[in-house]
């Protein structure tokens, strides 16, 4: 029964560095640094921080002494993320995953290869999968897990032991693989025992009477000889990748290249896991910076904070902010499951551009809510529609170009939302009501099913156009009956032609948003044209209003 | 060349010649002495009979509509009836066997959906995109025309719908006169070999050339209807005899269109001239939700 370990050395380095393509972070020497101030001390390294002298244990005023070694500090976040992604590497695979430390998974390979191939193949494809969330991993194959994940340990890449050859292969490995205490490195040691040869060698009776039942065991770990069950980790469907950033980014251009690198992350995770998501939600974490100047604007209720000389919009908070950290939320919704990183990105940008951060972002977490991936088929006769994704940043874009409502968009707005329908765009829905030109706006996705059977309609419909909003009219009566319009903003009066009405209608009288009308369909000369208006009495405020004309 | 039955087929000089020239010049100019026949241009019934029989008479099709892959105006005052027919075209396009989507740029935020399921629309195959208000300020205006056409840009780009207007029926000429010919030139050539039907709804047709067909709607006739005759107010002792208002009852238009513009149909024989002749026209009715 074989089981395959995936090993990730350096893993406090590795889960900071994952995200090497912002930063070339990967390509410098880099020292990962954990504990308290004063007491700071170097945790990880890499392999070329290694080579310019640095060790784990030094502290960072010796590591700083080294100019070119880039000093991080340790990250829980980042670490949970990577190792959650090691997990859907494993899990891609076999359901049967152990997570063994935060950087070590075994999986049992057992029956994989009839759907995978030899377990050599899988072994290659654990690791391209690990590269592809960003982790250098070193993958290897045993008969047992512990003789794998030694191997894993000891040896670079891909390793695949065959079935009783463990003793052989991990002879060479030396002894602290097999992550013995302290007191007992020290007595094998002194005996002379540095690799697992040795100790594979040592009498078993002698190793029982002057080590105990613990020699023995560490003899058949190092013969590869030992046997247990895996403990499989509960699978979790939770997709998130966060980053902490050692400078706040204060600029819409360097934090797309970040997002863009978790995005590309969070979408090799779901990949593995042959999922796609509906939801995304961008969580950044923001400092404020006590130099920022703070200055009232003078068209908007609301503040601007300058930071490099861009003007981000606050949404609240009046001069210095009490608080260290604000909190800057999104949330995009997507009609369909997609796993698009180039659209996400897109998405993302378009919406922090119409909302921006009102803060430098110090911190940055995305999280996928999993989904079935989908799967569409399409047929001759069916018509043509928007393709899903290219759909969704079509219609990003054009909310962000029609999001500014114009100078006088504030009481527009306030007048609007009284049905909800400040959204500009959109598919309409019809609003069970007899208030007037109530609809609301619903997301428009290209899946949409007809909602009612189709009824031809026998006659050509007459339609409104709606004057949105209405337009104000001073109406001189004539027996109680409109006779004359005067226009807001018009010079002259323009007679009523014909008439019809009134029709009272009225509603919702038990709540503060009553409204009780009369409205009169009238023609009306202005200048040779004759206009077919309709008209109404707002009852409760008595003023007149031209709702819409028939067109 | 040799016959099914066997026979030796003489074939002219001028087609070998012909022939050796296609050859010859078949890299750098493929079938360059063939005539190509351009396709035959998918139409978009406007759901009014008389409207497309108008248009077929225009084009010298059999059936008449609005051409796919071009640009389509349908111009007139307001209250002349451009927005009746433009929901039955939408309904047409959103609601037939095999419904498309359609995209609607509202330079004025004056589509009413009331009015247009009433037409027939599938409102949930319409995307409505709100890009300003009537507010007849003239900042405002200008603002919601750039709006509507980088909006028409970009569901052009995007592609997938059968049918994409552009509302700028209360925009004064004025302002709608600002659009350059470039503008639209470049949709058209957007929409050209696409299925996308592109119609702008307007006061004055703007498009000029680049513009595949045009229906200019004239001012229209009201239809009103009173529940009782003169004669029964005369009886019932009424001073002046006038009708009161609410007996009085809207019920519908009387519309006229007019096909000013249509780009014909290809046809295998090509005729050279051009007959002088007048633009076909046509009359209908629409009718009020509440006339039955």
């Amino acid at each position: 029964m074989p089981f395959a370990c995936v090993y990730v050395p350096e893993f406090s380095v590795q889960a900071l560095v994952r995200h090497s393509n912002v930063c070339d972070l990967g390509e410098k020497s880099v020292a990962v640094l954990a504990g308290t101030p004063p007491v700071v001390a170097v945790i990880a390294v890499n392999e070329k921080a290694r080579l310019a002298g640095i060790e784990p244990g030094m502290t960072k005023v010796q590591a700083e002494a080294c100019p070119e070694v880039v000093l991080l500090s340790r990250s829980p976040a980042q670490e949970e993320s990577a190792h959650a992604a090691l997990l859907d590497c494993g899990q891609a695979f076999s359901p049967q995953v152990e997570s063994t430390r935060a950087d070590t998974i075994l999986v049992d390979l057992h029956g994989l290869e009839q759907l995978f191939g030899p377990v050599q193949n899988i072994a290659r494809e654990l690791s391209r999968r690990a590269a592809d969330v960003g982790l250098d991993a070193n993958v290897a194959v045993a008969a047992n897990p512990d003789a794998a994940m030694h191997a894993a340990h000891g040896f670079p890449g891909v390793t695949v032991i065959p079935p009783g050859k463990e003793a052989e292969r991990l002879g060479s490995l030396p002894i602290d693989v097999l992550a013995v205490s302290e007191e007992m490195f020290e007595t094998f040691d002194r005996w002379g025992v540095r690799d697992l040869r040795g100790l594979a060698a040592l009498p078993a009776l002698a190793l029982s009477e002057r080590l105990g039942q613990e020699g023995l065991r560490l003899q058949a770990m190092a013969m590869g000889k030992t046997s247990r069950t895996l403990v499989p980790a509960q699978s979790q469907l939770h997709f998130e990748e966060s980053m902490e950033l050692e400078d706040a980014v204060d600029l819409l251009e360097p934090l797309a290249f970040i997002l863009s690198r978790l995005l590309e992350q969070l979408c090799a995770r779901l990949s593995a896991r042959a999922l796609s998501t509906n939801e995304l939600r961008l969580r950044l974490t923001l400092e404020v910076n006590e130099d920022v100047q703070v200055k009232q604007h003078s068209a908007f209720s609301t503040q601007h904070s300058v930071v490099n000389g861009e003007v981000f919009p606050r949404s609240r908070g009046t001069g210095t902010e009490e608080r260290c950290r604000e909190i800057h939320e999104r949330t995009i919704r997507l009609p369909v499951p997609m796993r698009d990183s180039k659209v996400f990105l897109k998405l993302l940008q378009l919406d922090l551009q119409s909302s921006p951060p009102a803060w430098p972002v110090k911190k940055i977490s995305l999280t996928a809510e999993s989904a079935p991936a989908r799967a569409t088929q399409s047929g001759l006769f069916v018509s043509a529609s928007p393709q899903p994704e290219k759909l969704e940043l079509t219609l990003a874009r054009i909310r962000n170009v029609v999001q500014g409502l114009g100078k006088n968009s504030h009481r527009e707005k306030k007048k609007l939302t009284d049905f909800n329908v400040a959204e500009r765009v959109g598919s309409p829905v019809l609003v069970d009501t007899h208030k007037p030109d109530s609809f609301l706006m619903r997301h428009f996705t290209a899946l949409s099913e007809r909602s009612r059977p189709q009824v031809a309609v026998p006659h050509v419909a007459n339609a409104l156009r709606m004057f949105r909003p209405a337009l104000a009219v001073k109406v001189e009566l004539q027996n109680g009956v409109p006779a004359r319009l005067l226009l807001d903003g018009s010079r002259a009066f323009s007679d009523v032609v014909a008439i019809a009405g009134p029709w009272r209608s009225s509603g919702e009288w038990w709540s503060e948003y009553a409204w009780s009308r009369e409205e009169w369909d009238i023609a009306v000369r202005q200048k040779t044209d004759v206009m077919f208006w309709r008209v109404y009495r707002d009852v409760n405020r008595g003023e007149w209003f031209v709702e819409g004309s028939y067109d | 060349m040799v016959s099914r039955s066997g026979f030796a087929i003489p074939i002219s000089r001028a087609e070998i010649v012909r022939a050796q020239v296609e050859a010859n010049l078949a890299k750098k100019i493929p079938s360059a002495l063939t005539v190509r026949e351009r396709p035959k241009i998918e139409l978009f019934s406007t759901g009014i009979g008389e409207v497309d029989a108008a248009i077929a008479r225009e084009t010298g099709a059999e059936s008449g509509g609005l051409p796919r892959g071009a640009l389509s105006e349908i111009c007139g005052p307001a209250s002349s009836g451009r927005t009746s027919i433009l929901l039955s075209l939408l309904a047409q396009v959103s609601g037939q066997s095999h419904p498309e989507f359609c995209a609607v740029v509202d330079a004025s935020d004056a589509f009413h959906p009331a009015s247009a399921e009433k037409a027939g629309v599938e409102l949930s195959r319409l995307l409505w995109v709100r890009c300003g208000s009537s507010s007849g300020l003239r900042a405002a205006a200008l603002s919601a025309l750039e709006k509507a056409l980088k909006v028409t840009d970009l569901l052009l780009q995007s592609g997938g719908f059968g049918l994409v207007v552009v509302d700028l029926g209360d925009l004064s000429p004025q302002i709608a006169r600002r659009v350059p010919l470039t503008s639209w030139f470049r949709f058209s050539r957007t929409v050209e070999n696409t299925p996308t039907a592109l119609v702008v709804l307007e006061e004055e047709p703007y498009a000029k050339t680049c513009a595949s067909l045009v229906l200019q709607v004239k001012a229209a006739q009201a239809r009103w209807a009173n529940l009782f005759s003169p004669e029964f107010f005369a009886a019932a002792g009424s001073s002046n005899c006038a009708a009161p208002t609410h007996t009085n009852l809207l019920r519908g238009l009387d519309i006229h269109v007019e096909v000013a513009r249509a780009r014909k149909q290809p046809q295998s024989v090509v005729s050279f001239g051009r007959k002088a002749t007048s633009a076909a026209s046509s009359a209908f009715e629409t009718q009020m939700p509440w006339a039955g």
